[in-house]
């Protein structure tokens, strides 16, 4: 198997980190070998996150690096941009259309830049855009972002769902696992 | 069992196999999660110790009892752990010892990037250090051999890439350990000077030991490839390696990095055309190599400070790994995101009083940290833990030298309540004693916050979560000797800019508790997110300088982003026209 490169950006918060456990056990599940970067601490703090999973028949490196990403899951618009270099020519990027303002922004000391989605498309016309949170929102908990992007994610790879299913029943707490079920179900359709 | 552990979860797993009885630990980024994983298992007693020093020397008393004993700590906290480590490498253990120490090359959460390899050259530790999940378990029990079978403490050696990247790990069986029986011996364990002094010859004597071991240990390992480029390295740098040049180099891959296998170094040398260390941070290796006489090449090419990365060392190597996409400048340089106090944070009360006082401010380490960016600007300087009160009892005295009236100069200590107790303690004892004037804040957010929710001494909770006794702040100053302490609410802003001033303007030591749970926990309950009524706005921005990341200006308005906003109607006490309302309550 060819290793597959995804990189997980967003803002702290944001649930990433659950985002990159599901990722990281359904590779185990579908036999592979796998690695998942995570950064803790800090820049958990509403800031710019970004973590790393590779799956394949052997991972060395557990970073993915610039122009190496076969898939790119994007939390947030700014976000999208920001790691969009490190998406590889053949790659694609999937991004939740929400827009978070850094506290530069907030203060007023810079614009949010306007045209991304637009601009992105241009590049990577097999880009996808999706309002991942009112999905999340319509399926009981906006939460469930992460687990809409892992589902229109998981419906683009060679990884059997039941692979995807396995692993959310896995990782996602027990209470809140209907709605995650769904979550991925309705992201998986689109 | 093949399981998918994240570093930290595999050390704690390797401690439960290997039949780890005890576990300390001072919360630190990258190494929390060893303990907080220990704390699942019933088998093994763990707790929180107010700071490294305190855990190190708790493992000692572990040890001596006996049983295997883990310590863990990020890498600063081997500074503050620095001095029983000394110590304990000339006692060497009874039970095995098991230091694990988190490096952050790449500064991701931490002050410095320091590389703890240096303290097994100058402690004269033995160090190993594992490169993925499985190695971070199966080292751990190597280690408890090595200590065992050396009578020495082993530092196991993290990095951020490796604490906190998840791998598959094979899950074993936990190992039957019987503790030892305690026998007294003052002339290993009592370290006064005629002791110590035949100790530390037997310490040299353990190193050349180590050394012979080194050469011909499993842990030091060589993967042929291509004979025309040998690398030495280890850990994550490792991997980077194979993952830039692959089948197209030899590697010696150090696992023990301390002492160095320096016979298997050169035999490895003389069978390849040219010789590189590919290490992160400090030229470790590089620098003993050369000392040997070993002809490499190390830092001449690679940095020396940050993370390396594959693509780093590709294009040393002058190997192509990229296929970058070609983005033009359209967006130019993008808005920074960086970390923020969170939505409903209680520092926040805090940072906008100080920035309106104008307060001169001897930070700390923690969230509150994050006082220091902008819009708050609200930090001075920070250091190190526990810094703070002694930075500001300095600083006071030299103004008093200098002939100007310290209470003029708005100089207060901001830190913690975990940083007060992990090392803050001792900063105000030494304030009071010698008549300093500082005004000490101690943000007390009923939780050790940045590291993620550790229970600590003034929570009145363990590890395991069984309640305990718990430090009283206002007892604890009086009893230092400090005559004025006050608790405020940082969200009584007036209340707290009052109180500041008048502490800050008498000639005494002065305690200001300023006390609200962390919006975060779980048991914090607020009313819901707010809105702002658009026809009472007056777009007078005040509302944006405590720098909440809910309110969002747009420009021509300004809106509340409600899956931020929890409720905390700090924006209220900003707002003169009474424009924020619960959502929903206007259409």
């Amino acid at each position: 198997m060819k290793t597959i490169n995804i990189i997980i950006a967003g803002v702290g918060g944001q649930g990433t980190l659950l985002t990159s456990k599901i990722i990281g056990q359904t590779a185990l599940n579908a036999g592979y070998d796998v690695k998942v970067s995570e950064v803790h601490g800090m820049s958990q703090r509403g800031g710019s996150v970004v973590t790393y999973a590779r799956m394949g028949d052997k991972i060395d490196s557990p970073i993915v690096e610039k122009g190496q990403a076969d898939i790119i899951l994007a939390f947030e618009v700014l976000e999208a941009i920001r790691w969009f270099e490190f998406l590889g020519n053949d790659g694609y990027i999937i991004v939740n259309s929400q827009r978070i303002n850094p506290m530069p922004v907030i203060i007023g000391s810079v614009k949010y830049p306007e045209g991304i989605e637009e601009y992105v498309k241009q590049i990577t016309p097999n880009a996808i855009f999706a309002d991942a949170l009112d999905i999340a929102k319509k399926c009981g908990n906006f939460k469930a972002l992460n687990v809409v992007m892992i589902g229109i994610m998981a419906k683009r790879l060679d990884v059997d769902k039941a692979h995807w299913i396995d692993a959310i029943n896995t990782v996602v707490p027990k209470k809140l696992l209907d709605v995650n079920i769904e979550a991925f179900n309705v992201g998986y359709s689109l | 069992m093949k399981k998918l552990l994240l570093g930290n979860e595999a050390i704690a797993r390797g401690a439960y196999e290997a039949g780890c009885k005890v576990a300390t630990a001072y919360p630190g980024t990258p190494s929390t999660e060893i303990t907080e994983n220990i704390a699942k298992y019933d088998e093994m007693y763990c707790e929180w110790s107010p700071n490294e020093k305190v855990a190190l020397e708790v493992a000692m008393g572990a040890s001596l009892a006996g049983s295997r004993v883990l310590c863990s700590m990020k890498h600063v906290g081997l500074n503050v752990a620095a001095d029983p480590l000394f110590t304990i490498a000339y006692t060497g253990v009874n039970g095995g010892m098991v230091i694990a120490v988190a490096d952050d090359p790449g500064i991701h959460s931490s002050q410095n990037e320091q590389d703890t390899r240096l303290y097994g050259l100058c402690a004269h530790v033995p160090i190993i250090e594992p490169a993925d999940s499985g190695e971070c378990k199966d080292y751990v029990k190597e280690a408890f051999a090595i200590s065992e079978q050396f009578d020495t403490p082993v530092i196991l050696r993290l990095t951020t890439r490796i604490a906190h990247s998840q791998s598959i790990v094979e899950i074993s069986d936990k190992e039957d350990y019987i503790a030892k029986p305690y026998v007294k011996d003052i002339n290993k364990y009592v370290m006064m000077p005629a002791m110590a002094k035949v100790r530390h010859n037997l310490l040299v004597q353990r190193e050349i030991e180590l050394e012979k071991f080194s050469n011909e240990t499993g842990l030091n390992k060589i993967i042929w490839g291509d004979k025309k480029i040998g690398i030495i390295t280890s850990g994550v740098a490792y991997q980077y390696a194979r993952e830039a040049l692959g089948e197209g180099a030899s590697y010696l891959k150090l696992g023990m990095v301390h002492p160095i296998p320096i016979d298997m170094i050169k035999e490895f040398a003389s069978q390849v055309d040219k010789l590189y260390v590919i290490e992160e941070l400090e030229p470790f290796f590089e620098n003993q190599l050369k000392a040997a006489g070993i002809d490499v090449v190390g830092k001449e090419i690679m940095p020396r400070t940050g993370e390396l990365s594959a693509s780093i060392i590709a294009n040393v190597f002058e190997k192509s790994v990229n296929t970058e996409i070609n983005r033009d400048d359209e967006f130019g340089t993008l808005p920074n995101r960086p970390p923020v106090m969170c939505a409903g944070c209680p520092h926040r009360g805090t940072f906008y009083i100080l920035k309106k006082i104008g307060a001169t401010v001897m930070g700390d380490i923690g969230c509150y940290t994050l006082g220091a960016l902008p819009p708050m600007q609200a930090m001075d300087a920070c250091i190190c833990m526990g810094a703070s009160i002694g930075m500001a009892h300095g600083f006071e005295k030299a103004i008093k030298q200098n002939g100007e009236d310290p209470n003029t100069t708005k100089v207060v200590a901001v830190l913690g309540d975990s940083t007060f107790i992990h090392s803050g303690i001792t900063g105000l004892i030494d304030a009071v004693y010698n008549k300093g004037v500082s005004t000490i804040l101690i943000l007390d957010n009923s939780i050790t916050g940045m590291t993620g929710h550790q229970d600590n001494p003034t929570t009145g909770f363990t590890i395991k979560g069984e309640p305990t006794k718990q430090v009283d702040l206002v007892k604890l100053s009086y009893a230092i000797g400090v005559e004025r302490v006050k608790i405020v609410d940082p969200f009584e802003v007036d209340i707290l800019e009052k109180t500041l001033c008048e502490e800050m303007s008498v000639a005494e030591t002065s305690v200001i508790i300023i006390q609200r749970p962390c919006a975060l926990l779980k048991y914090v309950k607020f009313e819901g997110p707010v809105q702002i009524n658009q026809d009472k706005c007056k777009m007078c921005k005040k509302c944006l300088h405590i720098a909440c990341p809910a309110i969002v200006n747009e420009g021509d308005k300004i809106t509340v982003d409600v899956t931020l906003c929890v409720g905390c109607r700090l924006c209220d006490k900003m707002c003169a026209f009474d424009a924020f309302e619960k959502a929903g309550d206007q259409s």
